[in-house]
């Protein structure tokens, strides 16, 4: 896991995704707290530098399918916050009608093929996304979000191969956050790397620093260009940590408050800033203009999504067939 | 024009017309290309259609049932073959929690356009875990179209208008009605998804039957017609959505019904029908109760009486309809 000076120009970019990504679900915990979510949701904050740096090496045309823990690929995709938040509160103006909530965001203007319920539910979609794609010759490519536990579904082993034997202009990007719910990746796997599982299927694996904005986005570019190129899919591992439970059922049983901080000392979005600032890409001033904005934009999310209406009981089953 | 063909053929014919009339559409399955389809209903389309388009592949039935749902949600018209329906509890996950509920879960505004066919059914002595009906799980969620032809002509019609529907359709074929012959026009044609058919006129009778049970049906109507009695078989063709406005009129008339499927009788396709009818002002005309026949309360067996005696046959509708008319 290398270091990697972040792009010029790209860093302050990232590093505003990143921000919006955390200051969204900061506010969401926040909501939650406040008894003002119906149901559950699975916060990213820890993790915003994957997000920010994968669907920073995608071009417009791309897809993405996302995970339960998917509020960060969604606002990094491009989505907009208020939509989001509308949705995150059940409002008709969400993404989903409020069909759908927080597990199951989808933007499909922006090519997200939307959040999933289910540990590596969406790999074998994106296999039928990346045959979709060669088969109607575009050069789009096809980036599938899982988890460390979703490594250990079948679903994930069937994408691999359909991947692999196709040669489908996938990126397979695994969020290694180091918990599967309360199971550690040491005691569910027997490989050191999940990215190490790439040569079953005889696909490049890489692993790299997810808490390293900067070298994610070089490694997702690097296989996204392979996947453009006709080479077919690539498995990113991606080593982050996710700073608050799996779900607000957790007591974090598994895990000490010494190993949360240890991770947050690296915090990716803190890293990120500070390297800008160090480069003379931004002044400590503008860094902190820039939090302030990715405040205000959740802010006015909220007060559109609390403004919204609620979906009418009366339209319970519109949208079961199209 | 129509001419004679068998129901493998009728099959055949509407993958083919539906290639040529959209190149969105694509077969994928185990061992259709070269091989020709477990039962031989993709044979030859490779050579016509090529490896992309008729696309073998691994047996990996939960991956082939995202990769349909995946293409069918970017654009594409997959038609997944699962080789026996026993397998189909593979793509469970798939089908279930992903293809039937993406639309509803995005608020209405994503397609799934995709089929999946797959041979169901007895008869063939392969026991257990390759001689299932299961339609009845699929038809119990909202988001599903599933469909069971009985003719040649049915299905063709209701393939092409599976292939041509924007939800994913369960397609079921019955292994025996692979070589039953019947006319089937020579042009495309859609059968309506959610559309019974009446197969038989009847004033006495009614008999609500699904695949292969309708030509039982037919058979013991045939039968009894000999002693005076006149029996209606409605097809029900598509068991989500159900027509019941064809099975209402139908007992409306007759005032007497024999519900048949090949499915385990207990939480069947036929509780259903038979909770409709009971819920309707039909419920008033009926002049005995109804009757439901279905699988029995066991695994498919190995052994041919064994296996005959675990759904219903001729005889068993025979005399179900004996017994409902003379009450």
């Amino acid at each position: 896991m290398k270091t990697v000076p972040p792009p010029t120009g790209r860093g302050v970019s990232r590093l505003r995704t990143m921000r919006l990504i955390r200051a969204f679900e900061e506010k969401a915990d926040e909501l939650f707290a406040l008894g003002k979510v119906h149901g559950t949701m699975h916060l990213s904050i820890g993790q915003e530098a994957v997000a920010a740096g994968v669907c920073g090496a995608l071009g417009p045309d791309d897809y993405i399918l996302s995970t339960h823990r998917g509020h960060g690929h969604c606002l990094a995709r491009g989505a907009d916050v208020g939509r989001m938040m509308a949705e995150f509160l059940g409002k008709d103006t969400g993404y989903c009608r409020g069909r759908g909530g927080s597990m199951h965001i989808a933007d499909l203007e922006s090519g997200n093929l939307g959040a999933n319920g289910i540990v590596a539910g969406g790999l074998p979609i994106a296999t039928g996304v990346g045959l979709s794609i060669t088969m109607r010759k575009t050069a789009q490519v096809c980036v599938a979000f899982f988890g460390d536990g979703a490594a250990n579904e079948g679903a994930f082993h069937e994408a691999m191969n359909l991947a692999s034997i196709w040669r489908l202009p996938i990126v397979f990007v695994c969020e290694n956050n180091q918990y599967a719910m309360s199971m550690p990746v040491s005691a569910a796997m027997g490989v050191d790397r999940i990215s190490a599982r790439a040569a079953a299927y005889n696909v490049p694996g890489d692993t790299v620093d997810g808490m390293d904005v900067a070298a994610v986005e070089e490694a997702a570019a690097a296989a996204v260009g392979r996947a453009r190129a006709g080479e077919g899919p690539t498995l990113l591992e991606c080593v982050t940590y996710r700073y608050k439970g799996h779900s607000k059922s957790d007591r974090q049983r598994y895990r000490t408050r010494d190993d949360v901080e240890a991770w947050q000392r690296r915090d990716p979005i803190a890293r990120c800033e500070a390297r800008l600032v160090a480069e003379g890409a931004l002044t400590p001033e503008r860094a902190a203009e820039m939090a302030a904005e990715a405040l205000a934009a959740v802010d006015e999310a909220l007060r559109f999504a609390e403004a919204s209406p609620e979906p009418d009981p009366a339209t319970l089953l519109e949208g079961v067939y199209a | 024009m129509s001419r004679s063909l068998s129901y493998a053929e009728a099959i055949r014919e509407a993958l083919r017309q539906a290639m040529d009339l959209d190149p969105a559409v694509f077969l994928l399955g185990e061992d259709i290309g070269v091989y020709g389809g477990a039962f031989g209903v993709t044979d030859g389309l490779l050579t016509t259609y090529g490896p992309a388009r008729v696309r073998d592949t691994p047996i990996s039935e939960a991956g082939l049932a995202g990769c349909a749902i995946g293409a069918a949600l970017t654009g594409m018209r997959p038609v997944l073959e699962i080789q026996f329906m026993d397998f189909i509890t593979l793509c469970m996950e798939q089908l279930v929690l992903q293809g039937a509920k993406v639309r509803y879960m995005f608020g209405g505004r994503a397609r799934v356009p995709m089929v999946l066919r797959t041979p169901a059914g007895s008869g063939t002595g392969a026991a257990a875990q390759h001689s299932q009906s299961l339609e009845a799980w699929f038809a119990h969620v909202p988001g599903l179209k599933v469909v069971a032809p009985a003719t040649p002509a049915d299905a063709k019609g209701l393939l092409l208008a599976s292939i041509r529907d924007d939800n994913p359709v369960i397609f079921v074929e019955h292994k025996l009605l692979y070589r039953t012959t019947g006319e089937v026009p020579e042009e495309p044609y859609v059968v309506p998804l959610g559309a019974a058919d009446v197969k038989r006129a009847g004033a006495d009778v009614t008999v609500v039957a699904t695949s292969v049970m309708v030509a039982r049906a037919l058979e013991a109507a045939e039968q009894v017609a000999a002693d005076g009695v006149s029996v209606e078989v409605v097809d029900l063709r598509s068991i989500r959505p159900l027509d019941m406005d064809t099975v209402l009129a139908s007992v409306r008339k007759t005032g007497r019904v024999v519900i048949v499927h090949e499915a385990v009788r207990t939480l069947g396709i036929g509780a259903e029908v038979a909770a409709r009818i009971a819920e309707s002002d039909v419920l008033y005309h009926l002049h005995a109760p109804i009757i439901r026949l279905g699988g029995q309360e066991c695994p498919i067996p190995y052994n041919r009486a064994l296996e005959r005696a675990a759904v219903p046959q001729v005889e068993d509708i025979l005399a179900a309809v004996r017994q409902i008319a003379a009450a």
